[in-house]
């Protein structure tokens, strides 16, 4: 009992400790994100002051990075729901450590995602329109409707879970910290004492939220891809684009957890809860990810390409032979194949090895974003030259914004909430078989493969 | 259900204990679902969720109306006049009917492409746009043709379809406009339209200054407004008037016929035709009929043979903007 309540101990102290201390380190990072949404603020200031001219987007290609990094962000809010809920719901037990590091992205990744839709408003100043006037039968209305319902589900399923969390925080930071700090945890923590019906209710609100967001994740990007899928553009004119969309945001969204991961693991020295374990357990998922994906790709590709109807021509000699040939290789190579052949090498099979692979894939889910949008308007429409589309300084100045905004929030989110599901952490410790006298009556299910669902 | 309730018993269960009485007051069913394992919904628990669920999406469909009530916005009434009407009373089905066999692309003129011009002048549309744009597409024996393309006003419009604002919107006389006052820049119905026929305004567009005088209108978008679409408007506030569109006035080989399918005419400014007739004994086709968009406007095939094109001889002149020496500081872009 005495070793356990140690760990115990020493498992609430790592958890704490971002909140204690606050290096110079830290300051330097926050300076240097806000240096660069400053940047592309300036940017996005002179295009509401010009206009959408000051992009590289034009009548033939009208859509372009900030749709595609629309797209992008979405699709890695796919992290939170994968990890926390359908692991959840398959009962892997490993998954504990990493969840709340999930929803946070999930969270963070909506909010970054949500705004490239208003950057690329050509009117962001009737952004109200949607609301007041909004049509059912538009699929742009289906995502509003599909991201705030998303957006409010996660944010609930983010705070539900982390109750407990919060008045650990309440109790042991009580008097230790700033003012609004105190107050800040008093009030989220909504009187949790751990009361055995406290306890009950959180058990059947986690219950229930865990399964409903996974249709309602499923359904967020099924309607992201829609709003392609919708219009009688010949790449996109498939009816595998949800899944396919799906797919890619749960295979983009295990990346970046992956990346997010080791930065927090090694940055708040979680390296005793977030083991090499995780990282070689998500990369298997990340690999059948990979699968997927290639599979899709080529039902995708040979139902279009073996019959190449018109256009299809054009589209698949832009694929793979001439303007976006590099780039859509890479994809397939480094973001589709690589994965898999770093997973399934044992001398790759390290964290090392695994955070590699979630960078190629990041890139790659982004590449193939861009390649998605920007072919499938290029391909004429009528008897003119095929438009070019290169994003100008102002384009890639807010896309490094989006990104610094990422990396602001899930710092300061880090800094003030606890990244660690401890409660949940602790519960799963002291089911382990490790010590036994504890977990006397839970032996039974001990027989139940634990990582099994990787 | 999940690994967290199993194993969560043995905690939950012993504190448990001493709170007795809270324990039996408990209904019978929920205490045994406690007892078998950890957290349940239940049967009837989980269908008074999804009921909630459905009850609450229930409101959605009139949120919009809610809203405009609330917030006292109303429905702006269109700036469009009353739909004109044949003489038996039914409203009138604007057409535009293109006789390639007569469009040379203004070769013989060796101009650019007037009824682009004429568009152009008449509209104060900017560069780059060109609301009928004249492109040369190829024969399949070799050799070119010219198709004037205008927006093709259809009646299964897919730009209609995706705004999510109704800022473009079909009217009852078949066209489509775009209310430049409502519409908020996604652009998804430049991505919908399959003919490319919509136009963004990227930025300050470039036109003369007395365009500014002019009073809006869907029906007739000028001035033109920053960050939203614009297309050909079919000029329905002319043809009420009895005067023909921009580029029916311009084509100086009278290629274009514009009419009214109710009262079955249409004229180019000098012959008047039956247009059903002339349709039909033509071969009159309409572009990418088997997407089913019901376009508004027909071809009759050609390639300039009634004007003497020779049809290996390509190319039109560039379109021109004729007041972009007027602009002072104009900012330009291309397509």
């Amino acid at each position: 009992m005495a070793a356990l309540s140690e760990w115990q101990r020493r498992l609430e102290e790592t958890a704490l400790a971002p909140v204690r201390r606050t290096g110079l380190r830290y300051w330097a990072l926050v300076a240097f994100l806000l240096a660069v949404i400053g940047w592309g603020a300036y940017a996005y200031f002179i295009q509401l002051r010009d206009g959408l001219v000051v992009t590289g987007m034009r009548d033939r290609i009208s859509w372009g990075l900030y749709i595609a990094t629309f797209v992008f962000f979405i699709g890695i809010s796919h992290a939170g729901t994968l990890i926390s809920a359908i692991l959840r719901v398959s009962g892997a037990r490993w998954r504990t450590p990493v969840t709340r590091m999930a929803e946070f992205i999930t969270v963070v990744a909506l909010v970054c995602g949500a705004s490239f839709v208003i950057i690329d408003m050509g009117r962001p100043d009737r952004l109200l329109f949607v609301f007041v006037y909004g049509r059912w039968q538009s699929p742009i209305i289906w995502d509003v409707l599909a991201i705030t319902t998303y957006l409010t589900a996660s944010i609930t399923y983010l705070f539900v879970p982390m109750i407990p969390d919060l008045a650990m925080f309440r109790d042991r930071l009580a008097g230790r910290t700033s003012r609004w700090r105190g107050w800040l945890y008093r009030v989220v923590a909504i009187g949790w004492q751990g009361k055995p019906s406290q306890r009950r209710l959180l058990a059947s609100a986690i219950g229930v939220l865990m399964i409903l967001i996974i249709p309602i994740a499923v359904s967020v990007h099924t309607v992201v891809s829609w709003v392609f899928a919708m219009t009688l553009r010949v790449p996109w004119n498939s009816a595998l684009f949800g899944a396919f969309f799906v797919a890619g945001a749960i295979f983009s969204g295990i990346a970046i957890l992956i990346i997010v991961m080791a930065i927090l693991r090694r940055v708040y020295h979680l390296g005793e809860y977030v083991t090499e374990k995780h990282f070689v357990y998500l990369g298997y998922l990340m690999a059948a990810f990979a699968a997927i994906m290639i599979y899709a790709n080529i039902s995708e590709l040979l139902t279009h390409g073996y019959k190449l109807e018109e256009g299809v021509e054009f589209h698949f000699r832009q694929l793979f032979l001439a303007e976006f040939a590099p780039l859509f290789w890479f994809y397939l190579l480094g973001g589709l194949v690589a994965p898999i052949v770093i997973a399934l090498l044992p001398a790759t099979r390290n964290v090392r090895g695994m955070v590699v692979a979630a960078i190629l894939v990041t890139f790659a889910m982004w590449i193939e974003r861009f390649v998605i949008v920007v072919t499938g308007l290029r391909v004429p429409l009528m008897p003119y030259e095929p438009a070019d589309y290169f994003p100008t300084w102002i384009e890639w100045s807010l896309l490094a914004a989006g990104l610094a905004l990422f990396a602001l929030l899930i710092t300061i989110f880090s800094k003030v909430f606890p990244i660690i599901a401890v409660w949940e952490v602790a519960e799963e410790h002291e089911s382990m078989p490790v010590v036994p006298e504890t977990v006397e009556p839970a032996a039974p299910e001990i027989l139940e493969p634990s990582g099994g669902t990787s | 259900m999940s690994d967290r309730a199993r194993h969560k018993r043995p905690a939950l269960e012993k504190p448990e204990q001493p709170e007795q009485p809270e324990q039996s007051e408990r209904p019978r069913p929920d205490s045994s679902d406690v007892a078998q394992g950890g957290y349940r919904v239940g049967r009837r628990g989980l269908l008074r969720l999804l009921g909630l669920g459905a009850l609450s999406a229930a409101p959605l469909p009139v949120l919009p109306e809610v809203l405009r009530a609330a917030l006292d916005i109303g429905d702006p009434p269109r700036p469009l006049k009353k739909a004109a009407r044949a003489a038996n009373g039914r409203i009138r089905q604007w057409t535009m009917i293109i006789d390639l066999r007569s469009c040379d692309g203004c070769q013989s003129v060796g101009k650019p492409p007037q009824c682009t011009l004429a568009c152009i002048e008449g509209h104060f549309a900017p560069e780059p746009m060109e609301w009928i744009e004249v492109f040369e597409g190829e024969l399949p024996g070799g050799g070119t043709q010219f198709i004037p393309t205008p927006c093709q006003h259809c009646q299964n419009p897919p730009c209609v379809n995706v705004c999510p604002v109704a800022a473009t919107f079909s009217t009852p006389e078949g066209t489509v406009l775009i209310d430049q006052d409502r519409c908020i820049g996604c652009r998804i119905c430049m991505a919908a339209c399959p003919y490319d026929r919509r136009f963004f305004n990227w930025g300050d567009a470039p036109v003369p200054p007395e365009s500014l005088l002019v009073d809006y209108s869907a029906e007739h978008q000028v001035p033109v407004r920053k960050g939203t679409v614009m297309k050909c408007d079919f000029c329905p506030d002319m043809a009420r008037t009895g005067t023909l569109p921009y580029c029916v006035q311009g084509c100086p080989q009278r290629a274009i016929y514009y009419g009214d399918l109710e009262e079955d005419i249409a004229t180019n400014g000098r012959v008047v035709v039956s247009a059903s007739r002339f349709l039909a004994e033509n071969d009159a086709y309409r572009l990418k009929e088997d997407l089913g968009t019901g376009p508004r406007v027909y071809y009759i095939p050609g390639h300039g043979e009634a004007v003497g094109r020779d049809v290996f001889t390509p190319e039109r002149q560039p379109t021109e903007w004729p007041w972009m020496e007027r602009v002072e500081g104009a900012v330009t872009w291309q397509r």
